[in-house]
């Protein structure tokens, strides 16, 4: 088996909190730089930047991951990660239940959609930061109809996770990872959440601008790279897992 | 009604973007999800929520509110009050809970 550096959480200039330096190239620049084997794309309720990046990312020799940062009704973040063939159901339920709020560039950020030179395609018009009218439960369910990946996001962060939002993790509901916070030492959060410690963890930088990517990452150990075999490695399968650092 | 004198009446402490506070108040809106008052809240209201955090003054500004009423003795970020105070938007605070300040606040607006 192989050990792969993923970071699965990484946010585009689409993002309205993203910078606009997050072109596909600076990003994939980053990176590259940072020595990433498997990077997963994941704006704010969107999954329209991924697919340039992905064919993009081939001539870096770095693996993509398409998906999305969807916010639930109970506006929890939720990591939301499918294969190539699927990424348009995700767009389509995305685009189903979505609140279309209009964005307001000026106050909330701009969400340029952009081609492989960084050229503006066009803006999405309505904000990013809203919710899908959708609980937790409902996307992680379409996900897994999907056959798609589930994280809930920085699970133990004080605003859009599902510890803040939720107040515990609902027994019944099932995922394939938690992802910790950057900062977090894993101890610290084993220690106040004991009942978690043999659950699957990843961690990822967040990264909202291209210094910040490979900020934190997860080794994927697993034989290779693929995006069911990522996902047979967060589910532990025959000696796959993921290792924190 | 302004919100100079809301927080007169209801005994507010006030923290941040003191120079909105000549702004009218015409309602209010309580709610913890900012997604919510992004759909649901209408200029002018003054928002009660217990969030803290700098994405309230994001939503308070897009949607025009008149003030963000903080419940349970909670302080604004400073960052938050940054931003309030960028955007004239008054962030003030209460020691009551969110269901004392709404009965309140809605009182005081329906009877003036």
């Amino acid at each position: 088996m192989n050990l792969y550096r993923a970071d699965l959480h990484i946010h585009t200039a689409l993002s309205p909190c993203g910078s606009l330096d997050m072109s596909p190239r600076n990003l994939l620049e980053a990176a590259a730089e940072k020595g990433l084997d498997i990077i997963g794309i994941t704006d704010h309720n969107s999954t329209l930047q991924a697919p340039v990046i992905r064919e993009m990312a081939k001539a870096y020799g770095i693996f993509v991951i398409n998906g999305a940062e969807i916010t639930s009704v109970e506006e929890v973040h939720c990591l939301c990660l499918v294969s190539h063939e699927n990424i348009k159901a995700l767009q389509n339920y995305i685009d189903k239940y979505i609140m279309k709020t209009p964005n307001n560039p000026e106050k909330l950020g701009h969400q340029p959609l952009v081609d492989q030179d960084a050229q503006i395609l066009r803006l999405v018009p309505h904000s990013l930061h809203g919710a899908l009218n959708q609980s937790i439960s409902q996307i992680q369910a379409t996900v897994a109809q999907m056959k798609g990946i589930f994280i809930p996001a920085h699970i133990d962060r004080p605003m859009f996770s599902i510890m803040s939002q939720l107040g515990f993790i609902p027994q019944d509901l099932p995922f394939d990872a938690l992802e910790m916070c950057r900062h977090t030492p894993a101890q610290s959060l084993w220690k106040k959440q004991p009942h978690l410690k043999n659950k699957s963890f990843i961690r990822s930088s967040d990264a909202h601008q291209p210094q910040d990517v490979g900020a934190a990452y997860t080794l994927l150990k697993m034989h290779h790279r693929s995006f069911e075999e990522v996902k047979k490695c967060l589910n532990c399968l025959n000696d796959r897992k993921p290792i924190i650092t | 009604m302004t919100v100079k004198d809301v927080v007169k009446a209801l005994n507010l402490t006030v923290y941040s973007g003191s120079d909105g506070l000549d702004k009218p108040v015409n309602g209010g809106y309580t709610s913890d999800l900012l997604s919510d008052v992004m759909g649901n809240a209408s200029e002018g209201m003054a928002w009660i929520t217990l969030q803290t955090h700098k994405n309230v003054m994001a939503i308070a500004s897009l949607k025009d509110l008149s003030a963000v009423i903080l419940v349970n003795n909670l302080q604004p970020l400073e960052d938050t009050q940054q931003y309030s105070n960028q955007e004239q938007i008054p962030i003030v605070g209460t020691t009551l809970s969110a269901f004392e300040i709404s009965g309140r606040l809605h009182n005081l607006l329906n009877s003036s």
